[in-house]
């Protein structure tokens, strides 16, 4: 990680450090330490931990199943035994809203980690290192992924392709002699995070092969070039290590962007499917004015954990842009 | 500047044609055999091989394409699956202008709250306004619709009465209100961010300190040095607006129980009636190609600089 020292964030300065602790540090540990002096960072960071953490413990934390229905109690105001209420059909509310968590979870991580990441990452770097008619095509497919407004791709996608993973699915199932896959939205969790990897890759892959661009008419690289090192290394050593602070402020800012859309397609009925728990669909059966006005308990605490989520993704990302200081797009 | 401007209308209608063909293979094999689609799943064999016939289906896959794309052309979009006897055309393009004014209502509500917002923070740079309106934007940004809409009807309809819970009266009526705010804020606060950062890129430029050490009154380094170029990265919101706006339509017009075409889909989606997304998802993303080809062309004619950076990619 030598030649990391002379990427962006090589730039930050502090007055409160003594030249000695600058230089014991590397330039990722004097990032993190900076970001975690600011409160927004703090704030965003706590928000996110305490709202997945608790869809990881799911299981533990809940007070309920997500599908135990009580009908004698439904729709009941929150009290000592179910905090948040209970819904039309007498579910936990709280335990609904923590098992929903979890599903988003596991659809945005995948969601990111497979197209942001994986996809975005590789093709950015190979259209930046390879140039000439990898740069081509891979900039061109990405224009006509961005030629559809991001979402309507994605619902266009999830509706369409659904019923054919579903049959898949099931196939699956017969194959293997597993059941029970369709049931527990295995092909829900196929269809959502698919189609949101498919369109959140371009944006990383552009700003990636940018940086590329720009870090191979770099002195460090033509020199590492010429001292003979092969194309992986000069990739993984140099160029990757050097392009990545933009590319972490730009998917930090869009985890709330991709988390919100499994909760817009949960919404819109075509994501996570009953009885699988989506923070989308309890807004769903909470929307009605009656409701509204007469058990708000229904629909505020789904309506509350997304703002909140998005919103702590959203200061994360300003506060790692604050920090790692990309140049402005 | 002619050839610039050329590369981007040659580009044009190769994207619309990608943009048929992945809507035409997405819609029409997607979801299964289209005849078996149309009819159910107790459907005969005799019935299908029927309907496949009737539709044509029997076809070679590019001759398919082909009439779709020529009877899309002539707007003829093919016939609603849940609307027995009625074409998608009639019942998508009354629904457009709906969808048109509304979005237009919220765009204005962005531009004219977003940019004096931005200008005040850039001037107010680090001090506590800044950093309010900063704050405040943000969280504007993060609320999606369905949590703002949900809050303002609440408040304003049901406590308050002051306006109608849902519904649709046209352009001017309070009907038209709460849908444009709940669909102009999140543009507020992306106008409010933009112009502040061009702003105050702007103030730290040499030709504005050139222009006040020639001389110049504050008021014209203002207005004619500031002001013009602080302002123009706004062009490229048009475009990208669009795509909120759009995406914002889905659930606002549900919500609140708007005629456009942002219901219309939801409508389809529910009903599995693919060839009424199919024509929107087409409509909306040509939409949007133009668009984003218009301001493309556009800021290379406002700011030279980018003509050669762009190259061949557009501005974003």
């Amino acid at each position: 990680m030598a030649h990391v020292e002379r990427g962006p964030i090589a730039d930050i300065d502090d007055a409160a450090q003594t030249d000695e602790q600058r230089r014991s540090r590397g330039p990722w540990a004097r990032a993190a330490l900076e970001l975690l002096r600011r409160p927004k960072a703090v704030f965003g960071i706590a928000v996110i931990v305490l709202l997945y953490g608790g869809g990881v413990l799911a299981p533990v934390l809940a007070p309920y199943g997500f599908d135990d229905q009580d009908l004698l109690a439904a729709r009941e105001g929150p009290s000592a035994d179910h905090l948040l209420g209970t819904d039309f059909v007498g579910r936990d509310v709280l335990s609904r809203v923590i098992y929903s968590l979890r599903t988003n979870l596991i659809v945005t991580a995948t969601a990111v980690a497979t197209g942001s990441l994986a996809l975005g990452i590789t093709l950015g770097l190979m259209a930046g290192y390879f140039g000439k008619r990898v740069d081509t095509a891979v900039m061109r497919m990405g224009e006509v992924f961005l030629a559809f407004p991001g979402l309507l791709l994605v619902i266009l996608l999830a509706a369409t392709v659904r019923p054919r993973v579903l049959e898949w699915v099931r196939g699956l199932e017969d194959a293997t002699g597993i059941y029970g896959l369709a049931q527990w939205g295995v092909a829900d969790y196929l269809v959502v995070f698919g189609a949101l990897a498919v369109f959140s890759w371009v944006g990383v892959a552009r700003l990636v092969r940018g940086q590329v661009i720009q870090l191979k008419a770099m002195p460090f690289v033509e020199a590492s070039k010429t001292t003979g090192a092969t194309a992986p290394r000069l990739i993984l050593k140099h160029l990757l290590p050097n392009a990545l602070p933009p590319v972490i402020v730009v998917v930090t800012m869009g985890m709330g962007a991709i988390a919100g859309a499994e909760v817009v397609l949960s919404w819109l009925g075509i994501g996570i499917q009953h009885p699988v728990p989506s923070l989308g669909s309890m807004i769903r059966e909470g929307q009605d004015v009656s409701i509204l006005r007469n058990q708000p308990h229904l629909i505020l605490p789904p309506v509350i954990v997304v703002g909140l989520l998005v919103f702590a993704w959203n200061l994360l990302g300003d506060a790692l842009n604050d920090v790692l200081n990309p140049r402005a797009r | 500047m002619p050839t610039f401007v050329l590369r981007r209308l040659l580009w044009l209608p190769v994207l619309l044609v990608i943009v048929s063909f992945v809507t035409f293979v997405l819609g029409h094999y997607g979801p299964g055999d289209p005849a078996e689609v149309r009819l159910g799943e107790r459907a005969t064999p005799e019935a299908v091989a029927l309907v496949r016939e009737q539709l044509g289906l029997d076809r070679p896959f590019f001759v398919q394409y082909g009439s779709y794309l020529a009877d899309a052309a002539r707007g003829d979009l093919g016939d609603s699956f849940a609307f027995r006897g009625r074409t998608v055309s009639e019942l998508v393009f009354p629904k457009i202008w709906v969808s048109v004014q509304l979005g237009l209502a919220a765009m204005l509500i962005a531009v004219s709250l977003g940019i004096p917002l931005g200008l005040i923070a850039a001037y107010q740079q680090g001090r506590w306004l800044d950093t309010a309106l900063v704050s405040l934007t943000l969280f504007f940004l993060s609320t999606p619709v369905f949590i703002s809409a949900p809050f303002l009807i609440l408040f304003l309809a049901v406590q308050l009465g002051l306006l109608p819970v849902s519904g649709w009266d046209g352009l001017f009526s309070a009907s038209i209100v709460m849908p444009a705010l709940v669909m102009g804020l999140p543009g507020v606060a992306g106008v409010v961010r933009l112009t502040r950062a061009s702003a105050i890129d702007v103030l730290g430029q040499d030709y504005v300190r050139t222009a006040r050490a020639k001389g110049l009154t504050e008021a014209t380094v203002q207005v004619r040095h500031v002001l013009r170029n602080a302002l123009t990265p706004l062009i490229t919101v048009l475009g990208l607006s669009l795509a909120t706006l759009v995406e914002g339509a889905f659930i606002t017009e549900t919500i609140f129980g708007i005629p456009g075409i942002g219901r219309l889909a939801v409508e389809s989606i529910f009903s599995r009636d693919y060839p009424v997304i199919m024509a929107l998802v087409l409509i909306v993303a040509s939409a949007f190609v133009v668009a984003n080809m218009v301001v493309d062309v556009l800021y290379g004619f406002v700011d030279p600089r980018t003509r050669q950076e762009m190259g061949a990619y557009g501005a974003r």
